[in-house]
């Protein structure tokens, strides 16, 4: 904080933006459904805003978010969710999972939230990192070519902990 | 709330030095705020800042970074250049806005 006194008023307080805290964040991306994929997003996204050095790792279900044929048709569904508060037989029944997804991406895009794939980009023109999972690539027999092109490299568990050294870490 | 003395004038400020009352800021002002986070400021800055207000007037809130973004059509990436770090609070404290409280 810098300071500067002037006689009849209070000292001028300067917000210190720029003070280099070192602080980095890991995000771990492990489910591939639309309402699961939002919070590792978000909170990204705002820690890039606020001068965090952020590395997201897509894992298992998560690869969906960064697989180019799936990214753009994320889903959700009420089923075996009680915090939709609807009957769970409900959840089950022939196209309800479309509906909830049309509902959810609508209530989305109603706040300014983007979609998944421009919501990478976002987080990628904010200095974000992103990365694959190599036993989620073998798993499912996906390469670079089938991910999202901003993706940096399919790399392994080992690489991803030593990349994140020091990192504050969030599972989701 | 606190009175505070910056380019020669009085102005009020919060806790942490953002501006509080709209109609204390000018260009003027704008200029010394930037300069006292490291920013010179630039016919660029000025368009961003000058949006954000206009923003601010019309809904009562402060911009976030994407909201900035499909306003001006400045990319993200331009956003952080002209105002490192932290993009959109610099805007803010530059624009004389609060914090933007939005999450996204």
């Amino acid at each position: 904080m810098t300071t500067t006194t002037t006689a009849a008023t209070a000292p001028t307080v300067v917000p210190d933006f720029d003070a280099d805290t070192g602080r980095k964040l890991a995000i771990i991306c492990s489910k591939g459904t639309l309402d699961m994929a939002y919070p590792g997003l978000v909170l990204a996204n705002a820690a890039l805003g606020e001068g965090v050095e952020t590395h997201l790792f897509f894992t298992f279900w998560g690869f969906d978010i960064i697989t180019r044929s799936r990214m753009g048709a994320l889903k959700f569904t009420p089923l075996g969710n009680t915090a939709t508060h609807l009957p769970q037989g409900l959840g089950g029944l022939p196209g309800m999972t479309a509906l909830a997804t049309h509902q959810l991406r609508r209530q989305i895009a109603d706040i300014g939230v983007p979609e998944v794939p421009e919501f990478l980009a976002q987080i990628v023109a904010s200095g974000g990192h992103l990365w694959a999972c190599r036993m989620s690539a073998d798993l499912m027999h996906l390469t670079e070519d089938d991910l999202y092109e901003e993706v940096e490299g399919i790399i392994s568990a080992t690489d991803f902990i030593e990349k994140t050294d020091g990192a504050q870490l969030l599972f989701i | 709330m606190t009175v505070t003395t910056i380019a020669g004038r009085d102005v009020h400020v919060d806790a942490e030095g953002f501006l509080t009352e709209y109609d204390e800021w000018d260009d003027e002002l704008a200029t010394r705020l930037a300069g006292q986070i490291g920013i010179d400021l630039t016919d660029a800055h000025r368009r961003i800042i000058a949006a954000l207000r206009e923003d601010y007037r019309q809904h009562g809130e402060t911009a976030t970074l994407r909201r900035v973004t499909t306003l001006t059509g400045v990319p993200t990436r331009e956003l952080f250049a002209l105002f490192p770090k932290k993009p959109a609070k610099k805007m803010a404290y530059v624009a004389g806005l609060p914090k933007p409280r939005g999450c996204v």
